[in-house]
């Protein structure tokens, strides 16, 4: 965003629109939308800071494969996952409050281990095409993890408690009721000003990963990480391990989603056990690209804009449709368009991007070349 | 007949084939050999799965011409089902029903899935390298956009909007009296209590043949040439983004027909994010069936459907009757997905 060069003003506020198109697109949005929506401030502010407590960790847990040049993680939905069987158990055993939300990260972390070291092995395989990838394995594992959590608990893996079971004795209910853990990190040390809750607890959490991934940047891996992502051979010449680099990305990604995903859910208060996570991985990209991330370069800032102006569309679209077409269901499609749509013109824009750097690598190399040889 | 191919093709297939499609077909043929036991009924299975073969075979035939030139497995299916679903609407809406409703869905379906498929292409001509992922999203916004156009579009054929409002189609929409089973009606045969949907069978054998004869015309070489080696292609005065321009027009025709196909068998034609649920099962289908990111041919087609829809379909029952839970939902999943990424990880020749 913020690129040094001399030339002259106008020219560089042109390159600031063009750099964030999509950010600027969705605040004119939002100008849009909000008065026709008719929603009073206090009610967006509310909103919009639940949504940024209830968020930012998981869409700040995809920074971490965009750093290793491993694009947008599709996959942190197996962290979510993780979160999700981490929460069930919980659940189970009725340990409740702040102590069954430690319980729950804790626990997650094994899961998402698990889950992310074997994405990020099979990223490994499938070089040059990782989003794709971790696209399909999101519903590969959505497979395996249906048929644990809707076959296996209960009949195989004890569940204690009939209230989280299906009717039919095994299998989880398709919602499971977090009544005693609802909210419990948010209205710790929480604050309100002027009707606004503001949830400390929450977004201290989420400053601490903001600081750990500064921390991060500088260390020995995180610099690997990097290199990685900037040219992998090089990396590898180098002596990086790029193999291992890019699977901890992964690791690291997965386990703070499975986090992330315990913050979410407490949030929300109760587990929707098989939709739950389904969504998570599009709506966080879709945020964290409205931020003005791209597929290779993405910051906490992006994050943060990201989380505020998806959220802020996403509550005022349906009523805000509803006004200008007569059928709030428009509205309701219309900002799932949206979602998807900037997806897709974020991969737009970096592919060709991609593209021309590479005819532009190749020209120059022809360039020298040719240098060269009139030398000689 | 399903278990017959199966056999016939299996000691060719051993060799070429991964352990992934060893374990379906073993599990198939698992399933067919413990149907009488279980106490299924094996005729009634056959019909199934020869019913649903002709529902889905031209879906996953629509995957080859794109697979060939090279742009990968086709996630923006979605496109060309969008055309055909604006074709079958647009046929209904005009007041066209028996079978003249199917020829005019296919009629009005063409416009739209050149237009797509021609924009779609130039797309993919921009983005080269990166057409898998682009595709799946491509097919996502074009699918949010018809939802939004499905309420607004100013229909008003009775059959199709809601009763109450007079606008806005409704999610499902049956097709008795318009083209409600016209193809597999058409000379059809009952051998015992085995029925085979003749017509439909047939549309999709013309297709196929079609489509394996386009691909040994000099265009159809060309395309593979640029498959497999874009770069020789063009040396060979081969203009490589207008071949993969019409592999996906071809590709999104083929998907526009395909649902209509579908919906003839089916019977109910639906909308909205309908369409979501047909791209992977698809792209399952022609891969267990042998094909891979960058190769794929008519058998692929074949023996893919027949393996995917025989799973989907003897599996409920079979395991229902073993185990008294129906899994098969989750097997699909699992099984398909897991065959995806199979593919995906696979080290392929032609990376550019």
């Amino acid at each position: 965003m913020s690129r040094k060069n001399n030339s002259p003003a106008g020219k560089r506020v042109l390159e600031l629109v063009r750099g964030n198109a999509v950010p600027i697109m969705f605040i004119i949005i939002c100008a849009i939308f909000i008065p026709l929506s008719g929603f009073s401030p206090s009610y967006l502010i509310n909103e919009i800071v639940t949504r940024m407590g209830r968020n930012l960790f998981l869409v700040l847990c995809l920074l971490f494969p965009i750093m290793a040049g491993m694009g947008l993680n599709f996959a942190m939905t197996l962290g979510a996952m993780a979160a999700e069987i981490a929460i069930i158990f919980t659940a189970d055993w009725q340990i409740w409050g702040i102590p069954g939300v430690v319980l729950a990260m804790i626990l997650s972390i094994p899961f998402s281990i698990l889950l992310g070291w074997l994405c990020g092995n099979l990223l490994n395989m499938a070089k040059g095409r990782e989003m794709i990838t971790s696209y399909i394995m999101n519903f590969f594992i959505t497979g395996w993890y249906q048929l644990v959590v809707l076959y296996m608990m209960g009949s195989i893996i004890p569940i204690i408690h009939s209230s989280i079971k299906l009717p039919r004795g095994y299998g989880i209910r398709n919602t499971v009721s977090l009544l005693n853990m609802r909210q419990c990190l948010d209205d710790l040390l929480a604050i309100r000003v002027k009707g606004v809750k503001i949830p400390v607890l929450t977004f201290l959490l989420i400053g601490l990963l903001c600081l750990f991934i500064v921390w991060f940047r500088r260390t020995k891996l995180g610099q690997d990480m990097r290199a990685v992502g900037q040219d992998m051979q090089v990396a590898r010449d180098a002596g990086i391990k790029v193999e291992r680099t890019r699977v901890l990305s992964i690791v690291m990604s997965t386990v703070f989603a499975g986090f992330g995903m315990v913050i979410y859910l407490q949030n929300i208060g109760n587990l929707p056990a098989y939709t739950g996570h389904s969504q998570i991985g599009m709506f966080c990209i879709a945020a964290l690209l409205v931020g003005g991330a791209s597929v290779e370069k993405a910051t906490i800032g992006n994050a943060f804009l990201g989380v505020v102006l998806f959220h802020l569309m996403f509550i005022v679209a349906p009523a805000a449709g509803g006004v200008i077409t007569g059928d709030s269901m428009v509205g309701e499609y219309f900002r799932v368009f949206l979602s998807y749509g900037v997806i897709t013109l974020a991969l737009i824009m970096y592919e060709t991007k991609k593209r021309m750097a590479k005819s532009k690598a190749g020209q120059e190399l022809a360039e020298a070349q040719a240098k060269e040889e009139a030398a000689q | 007949m399903g278990g017959m191919v199966t056999a016939i093709a299996l000691p060719d297939l051993l060799k070429k084939m991964g352990f992934p499609r060893l374990i379906i077909t073993g599990f198939l043929l698992v399933l067919f050999i413990m149907t009488p036991f279980v106490g299924a009924n094996l005729p009634i299975q056959i019909t199934n799965i020869i019913n649903r073969f002709s529902w889905n075979a031209v879906l996953v035939l629509a995957m080859v011409p794109m697979i060939h030139s090279g742009c990968g497995l086709n996630f923006g299916l979605p496109l060309g089902i969008l055309a055909g679903l604006l074709g079958g609407t647009l046929s209904i809406q005009f007041g066209f029903s028996g079978p003249m409703s199917f020829v005019m869905a296919v009629i009005l379906a063409t416009p739209f899935a050149v237009l797509f498929g021609g924009g779609y292409g130039t797309l993919l001509n921009k983005i080269k390298g990166g057409e898998m992922m682009i595709a799946t999203y491509v097919g996502f916004s074009a699918i949010s956009f018809m939802c939004m156009m499905w309420l607004l579009l100013p229909y008003t054929s009775p059959t199709m909007v809601w009763g109450l409002s007079g606008s806005g189609l409704r999610p499902t929409i049956s097709l008795d009296g318009f083209y409600n089973q016209v193809l597999a009606g058409f000379l059809h045969i009952k051998i015992g209590s085995i029925e085979i949907p003749t017509g439909s069978l047939l549309v999709f054998a013309l297709l196929a043949f079609g489509i394996w004869a386009f691909l040994h015309t000099k265009t159809g070489t060309a395309m593979t040439a640029v498959g497999s080696n874009p770069t020789f292609a063009r040396a060979a005065g081969i203009n490589v983004d207008r071949t993969r321009t019409l592999s996906v027009i071809m590709s999104t025709w083929l998907g526009a027909m395909g649902i209509l196909m579908y919906q003839q068998g089916f019977g109910f034609l639906q909308l909205y994010n309908a369409p979501n649920n047909m791209t992977m099962p698809t792209v399952a289908a022609i891969l267990i069936g042998g094909a891979s990111v960058n190769k794929a041919s008519i058998p692929n087609v074949i023996i893919g459907t027949i393996l995917f829809q025989g799973m989907v379909t003897m599996t409920p029952t079979v395991m229902n009757s073993i185990i008294h839970m129906d899994m098969s939902e989750v097997i699909r999943v699992i099984v398909s997905q897991g065959m995806i990424l199979y593919a995906l990880t696979r080290k392929t020749e032609g990376l550019k």
